[in-house]
């Protein structure tokens, strides 16, 4: 099993989530992230889609994917030429003894605090989900009293846009197996 | 500007422009509205059936005979939740058909109202699209993707859910000029240099089979498979749903593959070299077990569906496309290839396969008993009827041995629920199929168990002058599960006794629906009834040939066996011969 990002456009109407996540779960995959929203194209939705699956079924929900009318595009994003990120708010136990010591841990990572009590601090932070990882990691011991994930969302490098060329069909249902 | 109309309306004059002539289904609630312009069009026939079931599978009948969309109509709750299975079905067998819906008011949507039920939700993973219409603006637009997404790419049902107050409310009608799905096209011309690599592979190869599935008939190529077939000399193999796509009189033809498969056409994919698969998917019930299936042959697969591809199979070369578009293509790469004098070599290969063919024919015993054979009674009414005739049946023995015992020559005469394998397909389906071609004998080839499940709707045969036949193949029992359990549960024949010989009486079932009916209990009676059967025009013909209970359906790969292990007929494994 390895992990795969996929970014999907999709035609922003009702119904298309639930077109997309149900297939998913009819073939039997487990969708381990999901997050989606509008892009620079009006009436045109992108869902980034985190899967663990190996590279055969991978191609068969692909495909199956492709099916659906209001699928536009599907792009496996190569993971060492993209961008990945993902928000997570956390709330960490924090009273005046141990503050300042959590206060450190946020510098270090370049999170935020937003959020101040006399017993706990919210904290915002951003990054792939390696660096959150580690981040929770060290903020464990403190005592974590709530957190919350956005869902990976990933682009691209350079300047080639993925909509772009959405806007040429052929390409969608053009894709063939070699 | 032109006057306003209701939704309603501009719904029927949709369909109008959609070129719709026929349709099945029931009103209710919801729909109610639709209902009422509907019986002023001078377009459309609308079939009141009994059952929603039984609209949704005229619908596949229909089209399945003539190659146009079917469509069903029901109302919202129970009457959508009804064309669920047969939905189903259409989405398995890739069957071209709109299924209209009536929907709530949309304020109501969301409350549990009465007979609300989120049609749209609960077909999404059984339609190829679905709409929930709420703004009657809407109407022509979805009606009119609907047929263009029905009936182009791989076929297949389309649910268009509409509320009943977009019905009620009063809008413009626009016909839409073009369709503007951004997310939709469907390949049809196949990459050539994919059709020249599989002409290669075809002229290399020593054993090539051509497989063939029921995408040949849906997209129309059965002459340019016969083509193909005659120009190369391959021998053929059609599937459960290929049944006619290639002749069955034509001696290249080994017969059906597949669980109850002849053994040459099973032996032959068994040692084949190179599959020359079109239209087919590689379903478990041909394959047997996948990881024995075919081993030793290469693959090339052709479909209009790119998911197909590699989904079962590993594939060697691939070709998405038309079959229309993809068969004569190779058949010019070929003769391009004999140009260059490449050419196959298959005499080795036939001489093989002639030696199954002679030594394993598909063929039964009669019972000792003198009880009547079920074969014996389909394989005459396959004679009696004639080749002009279309075939539907249920699922179960009688589908199997009408599968196999009929000889068809032609595309669109062999209608049967294949992928999904629904009981009771047969006489809606029959009644769809002779509304479509009403020149044409129609008969439902049917079980006492199927025939149970949908006979209703030969009240509404006789009373919309739709003279089907239907000769209900009575065994008594449900056979198949029967045969099972004879087979692989020790002959515990846990509620599989229909005891249909006293209960119902059939030929008292078909008067009360004031069809004719027959029964047939012996051998030589079986000519005479089917000639009497089929000299009644006026009325629905329902026989009832109460059949010897135990006969089988052999040959035999029992579910989750290797194709190797067929048994020719019970104990009995053929020998391949010529096993090198």
């Amino acid at each position: 099993m390895s992990r795969h990002t996929l970014s999907v456009l999709v035609q922003d109407q009702p119904g298309v989530l639930a077109r997309v996540a149900s297939l998913f779960s009819r073939r039997g995959f487990n969708i381990e992230s999901l997050a989606v929203g509008p892009t620079e194209v009006p009436d045109v939705s992108r869902m980034t889609i985190v899967v663990n699956v190996e590279g055969a079924p991978l191609e068969q929900v692909t495909k199956q994917l492709n099916k659906l009318i209001n699928v536009l595009k599907i792009v496996e994003l190569d993971p060492t030429a993209g961008v990945s990120r993902e928000i997570m708010l956390v709330k960490v136990k924090a009273d005046v003894e141990s503050r300042s010591r959590v206060i450190e841990v946020v510098q270090l990572f370049k999170a935020k605090v937003v959020d101040v009590a006399p017993e706990a601090l919210t904290i915002e932070i951003t990054g792939n989900p390696e660096k959150l990882t580690d981040f929770l990691k060290v903020m464990e011991p403190f005592g974590i009293k709530e957190l919350v994930k956005s869902g990976m969302v990933a682009i691209g490098r350079g300047s080639r846009s993925i909509s772009d060329r959405s806007t040429r069909p052929a390409e969608k249902q053009g894709e063939r197996t070699a | 500007m032109s006057e306003q109309i209701t939704g309603a309306k501009s719904l029927v004059l949709s369909l109008e422009a959609a070129g719709v002539t026929d349709v099945f289904g029931i009103p209710g609630g919801a729909i109610l509205p639709l209902y009422d312009p509907l019986m002023d069009s001078k377009q459309i026939r609308h079939i009141l059936v009994r059952h929603e079931q039984g609209a949704g599978h005229a619908a596949e009948g229909y089209a399945a005979a003539s190659g146009r969309v079917g469509v069903c109509m029901a109302t919202s709750g129970p009457g959508a939740t009804n064309l669920v299975t047969p939905i189903a079905d259409a989405h398995m067998d890739s069957v071209p058909m709109v299924a209209i819906t009536g929907q709530v008011a949309s304020s109501s949507i969301g409350t549990d109202a009465f007979q609300e039920a989120d049609i749209r939700g609960i077909t999404m993973p059984i339609t190829k699209h679905s709409f929930l219409v709420t703004n009657p603006d809407e109407i022509p637009r979805a009606i009119a993707e609907a047929f263009h997404i029905a009936s182009t790419g791989r076929p297949g049902p389309v649910l268009v859910d509409v509320s009943k107050d977009a019905l009620q409310a009063l809008t413009d009608f626009n016909w839409p000029t073009s369709i503007d799905l951004p997310g939709y096209h469907p390949v049809t011309r196949p990459h050539a240099k994919q059709v020249r690599e599989a002409a290669r592979l075809i002229v290399e190869s020593k054993q090539p089979v051509l497989y063939v599935g029921g995408g040949v008939i849906r997209a129309n190529a059965s002459a340019a498979l016969l083509r193909l077939a005659e120009v190369t000399g391959i021998p053929v193999v059609t599937t459960l749903m290929a049944r006619g796509a290639f002749p069955d009189s034509h001696k290249q033809h080994l017969g059906m593959p597949g669980m109850h498969g002849s053994v040459a056409a099973v032996g032959a994919l068994q040692k084949s070299d190179l599959l020359i698969t079109l239209g087919a998917r590689f379903d478990d019930r041909v394959t047997g077990k996948l990881s024995t299936f075919a081993p030793n042959a290469q693959i090339i697969h052709a479909d209009i569906d790119p998911a197909e591809i590699g989904k079962n199979r590993f594939v060697d070369v691939p070709i998405v496309g038309d079959l229309s578009e993809i068969i004569p293509d190779l058949v010019a790469a070929v003769e391009a290839e004999y140009a260059l004098n490449n050419r196959g070599d298959y005499e080795g290969w036939w001489s093989q396969l002639d030696h199954i063919l002679q030594t394993y024919p598909v063929g039964y015993d009669f019972p000792t008993d003198g009880t009547l054979s079920p074969q014996f009674v389909i394989e005459r009414l396959g004679i009696i009827s004639g080749e002009g005739s279309v075939f539907t049946s249920g699922v179960g023995q009688h589908q199997m041995w009408a599968a196999q015992y009929i000889k068809y020559n032609k595309p669109n005469t062999w209608l049967n629920s294949g992928g999904l394998g629904t009981m009771g397909y047969a006489v809606p389906a029959a009644m769809g199929a002779k509304v479509a071609v009403p020149d044409k004998t129609v008969w439902a080839i049917d079980g006492d168990g199927c025939f149970q499940m949908t006979n209703q709707e030969l009240a509404t045969c006789t009373i919309n002058d739709i003279p089907i036949k239907v000769a209900v193949i009575n065994n008594n029992s449900l056979g198949m599960v029967r045969q099972w359990q004879t087979l692989f549960y020790n002959e515990r024949y846990s509620h599989t006794n229909l005891h249909s010989d006293r209960i119902p009486d059939f030929v008292k079932l078909a008067d009360a629906y004031g069809c004719h009916g027959l029964r047939c209990e012996s051998q030589d009676q079986v000519d005479a009834t089917i000639e009497k059967a089929m000299s009644l025009n006026d009325a629905p013909v329902v026989i009832d040939f109460v059949v010897h209970k135990d006969a089988m359906v052999w040959p035999m790969v029992a579910a989750g066996s290797s194709n190797d292990e067929i048994q020719y007929a019970r104990s009995i494994a053929p020998e391949w011969g010529g096993e090198e």
